[in-house]
């Protein structure tokens, strides 16, 4: 059954913004499916309002919606496009609820758009678990007992039978959220509470503990012929009790005999025909019974996952390019293989290798937040590894989570391992408890002599996982006992996947010399293919991974070869913009007719797709590894200022061991990160900075901060995402300061900058050729000073700035490149107050912000300035203007704070995880619709509540007057509504947290309130403040905690009331014709 | 660590690793399984015997050994290759680990191996003879062992794994059928496979004289999988063809398949490498569906124009193997008989291909309904 002749138009939407549980990973899948569906000529159209996503390049679909992925927005794109089918398996929770929204609706009926990929009633069947837990039981499968409540008293009638520990999770939520383990009643009671009133249908699963039991999953694909493969078997190393997304993972399945894998997959196989995916792939997950074997169905989606993706790139089997094909009418053995191209995909692909996944947390960014480990996910990005053996694997994964360990290394302190001492107590009992930390404490364990059956106790990691974590640990001790090292005591410690910094530990050597030393005993990694077929069949496309083996494959080539390094695991502060970045370098570089060669360690990311670059090697972003593949290759150069600070700090390295680097120098990029060389430079041009100094010791930073006052912007020097910086307005703070948040030492100095209160602050990004600088564009910060620019909402074009002010900065901007000899891009950080344009920051690399500039002026300049790297000029290209916008472009940020109980006030250290783009004709609108497609949609009527500190009454003023005159009702606390009410605006009084009931929480919670506007009022009411605003995250009220955001919010609420609400594609804002828009010779 | 050792091709290639299971040398033809799972069924079983098997999946005995899991009683492989033997093994079903069951089974073996550049080697060399040996014993010492070792085109080895006497396994639940087995080394899951579907099996070795055959008046005849090279084995093709004029049912597998393509006048030759795992697709011809499928052969039948089978014009060919195009599956075109050259019993594999069996009772049915 070929391709389907009586679609034309596909429409298929994305995932929206990064979230936790939600991250690149449907980038990477929507992007295949994109370029899957159009290589077959279909007419793709593409909503999703992430603008970092490589999927929302306009030249990627026909027609790119960068819109809100809810219900009433889609329609408007399907009432223009009138698609005639939709995919929705692409793009995570988001899409598949919208589609079922849009179905149940019959908005889809009503355009005749049809379901391709999962059918309602399959979405249904597997998402509703009352439903999917009747559909396992059909089948003979079971699944953990318990039952669907839906208010507590269901609960507890429920749990009586279950008993504890109880899982509560609640119905339609992404990534467990709102989920939880409950020990007694009490817990149990208000676990219940939160999840009901977390989950849109108001509903929980009250489920049969199996923590502590085995966890496995397997990806399954199905064709409209019935025909199922199952592309992988993952294990996850954590048992039962953590969620799969913050589970250390690894492929395939490793303690499962072939009798219970078969047991497995034909399971699988039932599930998948049960659930009724009629064409597409799902994930199923399995809990099985360490002491029998007993198996139950734990969750199935019919869709790609965080799990496919890395099922795809563990296994080199693209099941969302193949799930698109298969949605179109496609069999599985009329399609490709596409690493082999010779054999069919109708085939389980086999591994001769191990990968695992490891999560990278946050939790530094949010102390105040639990870190144990449990149902809700926590993760925000994850590494993956490849390796010939798990032990191999597992030491590379470690050293590519980029959290300062070398491998499996125990920190210098035990607190650096989340432990008070270094007791054998203390360690006893951090085991029980699941934290990111536990890698670390099962290693301390091993070396204090714990045996495997006590680990096992403890943890519940099966025996064999311990088993090889002791052999690592029985190989360093032997190691460091050799009088001499050998070559084949060398090989032996690489081939465990020993790093040379980690070996260079154990015997008190230099990273360099142990490299020294292996280079001479000739003991070299060997590149393996990952092939899908373990050797069986030659390969045509080289995605490699390192080892110690007896061969290579996949020669070098004799052609001109870029290597550009990417980002590494996603984290708060560098995610998906720096994969973009790298995305377009190496799609650019290629299209010009270099061998293309890509670095990464990320299986979310498009990146890391086998078929965006000429090579692609899977290996952690160190010196070591990256230094080998250079040192096989010989490219011409490796770029890299697109992949953030991962690669940069790799820059220096590797430039001082001759190895070219493209663009920009090391030493300009020092310059411009060097404290006194940035000053030298500043001077050198002319640029205004804030007062500022550096500090070396507290009694420094005190003395500096007097001289040049307060308030102050602290913060460690090399920091990324603004990691520990604060904002101070006094010496005992400052004090407090090094108490709790940083240290300072001659090795590790503070810089401390003049805050510039109530300063606007703008980012401008601009690309040179070391000639030329052109200006790509120009954001204004919607919050004030202060607020991390990551996490600060922004506009294109500058919307409050003055003429004369965007000029300086264009004109010390292009100083800036000049002087620092800028080839490739370039983003300067500025703050204006009175009326001086300062100069905050200067990172001669591709910023956070170059995908939403491209986004919003057409121009993709990630790519201009991968081929300026590469020699070419901004001429050549015909970048020699900044480009305008059509239209005003918003940029939003999406925070975590719904997963991490902590306050929600912004400020300049980073929390976001992800970002929206609102794009329309007026300001207004387009903040609409960014808050919308943030999930913060603002009301058009109903009732304000405003409580803000003395400071910001005045501004309030006019904000509140508009509401008043759009006919909303205004509550303020007693402070706020005085103050506004001597100024003729009705504000009721309403009582704050602790002056009486009902108060500003029982309205949030009683829906009482739409809107928040609330500035923190000072250290005494805190405690009432961030109840109020946890109240307002609980219960979905979009909330301002800045005077400039509220400003924004009312004239969004304006536009929202007074404009019609219209979408536009990327396309039709640039110009670009539709090719395969309907003409009478197109139709058939 | 073991002692050290050494695998040696007969082209002279060589792989160091260290010596496991049962002390000595072993001698062979070095295939490759690809198979993750079930080294324990490849181990026992009996088509492997004279084969050193290596396989890709690079750690093996992680889930150890247990005595349900075994095709015939004992391991019959010539010797055994891994990359890794992981020293902890887990499962709830584990009785022992892989290296004491090698070794108290008397299998050689060797790990740390580069099994994928191995694996590289037998896909462009071809599977060939090679020998394992402690590294003290010296390389031209070993490889002429190895070229006095028989190859293993021409080679019968049905009967050194085939049942000397002949044995009858019950059915589970009543008696439905009376099948005679053919044995060239089967393996335990075809006959629990039979006895499930209320077959009483005679189990019988396949030098039986067909008037012997006759005698038992079987409902259904199986023609069972087995080591070397079908056109060794000479003795079972008069039988089948005997019971077919009569209009018995009868199944083949893997051998079984090779010698009822001979049975009829196909042919059979060696591939290069074989097919080893559990992952292969195969095309079922009738209505287009695919199978994933376990294999385990050196041979294949040869084919012909469309689904002709070279040399048996009463065949047809019923099943491809997507990856190479090569015959999987064979019918008489109107006798009852049938032949698959992959493993339906799947032990290891995937249990897509195990309403064969099915159809096999099916039939059995059917020429009862018509008697």
């Amino acid at each position: 059954m070929p391709r389907r002749d009586d679609l034309r138009t596909i429409l298929l939407l994305g995932s929206g913004p990064i979230v936790i549980g939600q991250a690149c990973e449907f980038d990477y899948s929507g992007t295949q499916a994109v370029r899957a569906l159009r290589e077959e000529g279909y007419r793709v159209v593409l909503v999703n309002s992430n603008p970092a996503t490589i999927m929302t390049d306009p030249e990627l679909a026909d027609r790119t919606y960068i819109e809100p992925i809810t219900a009433e927005w889609v329609e408007r794109i399907i009432e223009r496009e009138r698609p005639d089918a939709l995919l929705p398996t692409m793009g995570g929770q988001t899409a598949l609820n919208v589609a079922l929204e849009l179905y149940d609706a019959g908005i889809l009926d009503k355009y005749g758009v049809e379901l391709i990929g999962a059918n309602a009633r399959a979405i249904r069947m597997a998402e509703d678990r009352e439903q999917f837990a009747a559909a396992m039981k059909r089948i003979g499968l079971n699944v953990p007992t318990g039952g669907f409540a839906r208010s507590v008293e269901d609960a507890l009638a429920i749990v009586e039978t279950t008993g504890y520990p109880a899982i509560i999770r609640p119905s339609f939520t992404l990534g467990g959220s709102g989920g939880g383990i409950a020990y007694n009643l009490e817990e149990f009671k208000a676990q219940v509470r939160k999840g009901l009133d977390l989950s849109p249908i108001h509903e929980v699963l009250i489920d049969r503990s199996v923590i502590g039991w085995k966890e496995f999953e397997l990806e399954v694909m199905r064709d409209g012929a019935d025909n199922v493969v199952i592309v992988c078997s993952i294990e996850n190393l954590d048992p039962m009790g953590v969620h799969t997304g913050d589970s250390i993972t690894v492929a395939p399945a490793q303690t499962l005999s072939d009798v219970e894998y078969q047991r497995m997959r034909d399971a699988a196989i039932a599930i998948i025909r049960e659930i009724g995916v009629e064409a597409g792939g799902c994930n199923v997950q399995f809990a099985v019974n360490p002491a029998n074997g007993e198996m139950l169905v734990v969750e199935m989606n019919p869709r790609v996952s965080r799990s496919s993706a890395l099922a795809s790139k563990a296994t080199g089997f693209p099941i969302a390019r193949i799930g698109a094909k298969l949605a179109v009418g496609y069999r599985l053995n009329e399609l490709p293989n596409d690493i082999t191209k010779t054999t069919p995909a109708s085939f389980e692909p086999v591994l001769d290798y191990v990968v695992v996944k490891f999560p990278r947390f946050a939790f530094e960014k949010f102390p105040t937040a639990d870190p144990t480990l449990g149902v809700q996910m926590k993760a925000v990005g994850e590494v993956m590894a490849i390796g010939r053996t798990f032990k191999q694997a597992w030491q590379k994964g470690l050293r590519g989570l980029e959290i300062d360990r070398a491998g499996w290394q125990i920190g210098a302190r035990p607190q650096d391992d989340g432990l008070p001492d270094d007791s054998i107590e203390a360690l006893r009992e951090a085991l029980r408890r699941p934290t990111a930390e536990r890698p670390f404490q099962l290693k301390r364990a091993l070396e204090a002599g714990f045996t495997i059956s006590e680990l096992y106790e403890l943890t519940a990691i099966d025996p064999w996982f311990l088993g090889q974590l002791a052999e690592l640990v029985e190989a360093e001790r032997t190691y460091q006992r050799l009088p001499h090292v050998g070559r084949e005591e060398l090989r032996r410690m690489k081939r465990l996947g020993f790093s040379d910094r980690m070996l260079a530990a154990l015997r008190g050597e230099t990273e360099r010399e142990v490299r020294e030393r292996r280079w001479a005993l000739g003991v070299r990694p060997t590149y393996q293919m990952v092939d899908t077929c373990a050797g069986e069949f030659p390969a045509a496309t080289p995605y490699l991974y390192s080892s110690y083996e007896e061969e290579s494959e996949a020669p070098p080539s004799d052609r001109r070869k870029v290597v550009i390094l990417g980002s590494g695991p996603n984290r708060i502060g560098q995610g998906i913009e720096f994969d973009y970045c790298c995305v377009q370098a190496a799609l650019a570089l290629r299209e010009d007719g270099f061998e293309t060669i890509m670095v990464n360690s990320n299986p979310e990311t498009v990146s890391t797709d086998f078929d965006i670059s000429d090579k692609l090697y899977f290996e952690p972003l160190t010196l070591e590894d990256v230094l080998e593949i250079v040192d096989r290759e010989r490219p011409v150069g490796v770029i890299v200022q697109l992949g953030g600070q991962t690669p940069l700090k790799l820059a220096g390295p590797l430039a001082e061991l001759g190895v070219p680097i493209l663009g920009t120098t090391v030493d300009a990029i020092d310059r411009a990160e060097d404290r006194d060389r940035f000053a030298a430079v500043c001077r050198q041009i002319g640029a205004t900075v804030p007062p500022n100094g550096i500090a070396r010791s507290v009694e420094e930073a005190v003395a500096v901060a007097e001289e040049i006052g307060y308030p102050i912007l602290v913060r460690p020097s090399y920091v990324l995402g603004g990691r520990a910086m604060e904002i101070v307005y006094d010496q005992l703070s400052l004090r407090d300061y090094f108490e709790r948040a940083a240290r300072v030492s001659p090795d590790h100095p503070v810089l401390i900058d003049r805050f510039l209160e109530d300063a606007f602050e703008a980012d401008v990004d601009a690309v040179a050729d070391g000639e030329r600088a052109v200006i790509a564009g120009i954001m204004q910060h919607i919050e004030d000073a202060g607020v991390h620019s990551g996490d600060s909402a922004c506009v294109l074009p500058p919307y409050l700035l003055k003429d004369h002010e965007v000029e300086e900065m264009r004109r010390l901007t292009h100083r800036f490149a000049a002087e620092l000899g800028v080839v490739g891009l370039i983003n300067v950080q500025y703050a204006v107050k009175d009326g001086v344009v300062y100069v905050l920051e200067v990172n001669p690399r591709a910023s956070r912000t170059v995908p939403f500039v491209s986004k919003a002026t057409g121009v993709p300049f990630a790519r201009v300035a991968a081929r300026v790297m590469a020699g070419r000029t901004l001429a050549e290209l015909g970048v020699t203007a900044e480009p305008p916008v059509s239209g005003v472009a918003v940029k939003e940020a999406v925070f975590p704070f719904n997963k991490f109980d902590v306050d929600v006030i912004l400020g300049p250290e980073m929390r976001s995880t992800g970002e929206v783009m609102g794009f329309d004709d007026s300001f207004g609108m387009s903040f609409a619709k960014a808050e919308i497609s943030a999930g913060a949609p603002l009301p058009t009527e109903g009732t304000v509540c405003i409580t803000v500190n003395d400071l910001d009454k005045p501004t309030v003023v006019p904000i509140s007057r508009r509401f008043d005159d759009l006919g909303f009702r205004i509550l303020a606390t007693a402070g706020t509504a005085r103050y506004l009410r001597a100024r003729g605006i009705p504000a009721e009084t309403v009582y704050k947290v602790g002056e009486g009931r009902p108060n500003i929480v029982d309205l949030l919670i009683n829906g009482e309130i739409q809107l928040l506007i609330n500035t923190p009022l000072g250290k005494k009411s805190q405690f009432d403040d961030y109840a109020m605003r946890r109240g307002a995250i609980a219960y979905k009220v979009p909330y301002c905690t800045t005077m400039s955001a509220a400003s924004a919010a009312s004239d969004a609420v304006i536009a929202l009331r007074s404009r019609r609400r219209a979408v536009k594609s990327l396309q039709e804002r640039f110009g670009v014709p539709d090719a395969r828009a309907a003409s009478p010779l197109a139709a058939v | 660590m073991g002692q050290p050792g050494y695998l040696l091709l007969e082209d002279g290639r060589q792989f160091g690793g260290d010596l496991i299971g049962a002390a000595g040398m072993a001698l062979g033809e070095v295939v490759f399984n690809t198979s993750m799972t079930g080294y324990q069924e490849v181990l026992t079983d009996p088509s492997y015997a004279g084969q050193i098997v290596t396989m890709t999946y690079p750690l093996i005995g992680n889930y150890g050994v247990n005595a349900e899991d075994e095709e015939s009683r004992r391991p019959q492989v010539a010797g055994f290759v891994v990359r890794e033997l992981p020293p902890v093994y887990s499962n709830w079903r584990a009785e022992t680990s892989l290296e004491s069951y090698l070794e108290r089974n008397g299998v050689t073996g060797l790990s740390g191996v580069d099994t994928r550049a191995l694996t590289r080697h037998i896909r462009s060399a071809g599977a060939m003879r090679a020998g394992i040996a402690p590294a003290t014993v010296p390389a031209d010492e070993l490889l002429a062992r190895i070229h006095a070792h028989p190859r293993m085109e021409g080679l019968d080895l049905t009967c050194g794994v085939a049942t000397a006497e002949p044995y009858e396994v019950a059915p589970v639940g009543p008696e439905r059928f009376h099948v005679l087995s053919y044995d060239f080394g089967i393996k335990s899951t075809s006959l629990r496979l039979l006895a499930e579907r209320g077959c009483r099996v005679t189990n019988v070795s396949g030098a039986l004289a067909p008037e012997q055959l006759a005698e038992r008046d079987p409902d259904g005849l199986f023609l069972s999988n087995g080591p070397g090279d079908p056109e060794a084995v000479g003795q079972a093709l008069e039988s089948i063809r005997h019971l077919a004029s009569r209009g018995v049912p009868i199944f083949g597998i893997c051998l079984g398949h090779q010698l009822l393509a001979r049975a009829f006048g196909g042919r059979t030759y060696k591939l290069l490498y074989g097919h080893r795992g559990g992952n292969h697709p195969v095309l079922r011809r009738e209505d287009g569906a695919v199978e994933i499928t376990a294999q385990n052969h050196g041979f294949a039948v040869r084919g012909g124009e469309g689904d002709r089978v070279e040399g048996a014009p009463a065949l047809r060919v019923t099943h491809v193997n997507l990856n190479d195009g090569t015959v999987e599956g064979l019918a008489h075109r109107e006798l009852p008989v049938f032949s698959v050259q992959y493993h339906p019993e799947a032990a290891p594999g995937p249990h897509d291909s195990r309403y064969l069996f099915d159809r096999f009772v099916d039939a059995m049915r059917a020429r009862r309904g018509e008697s």
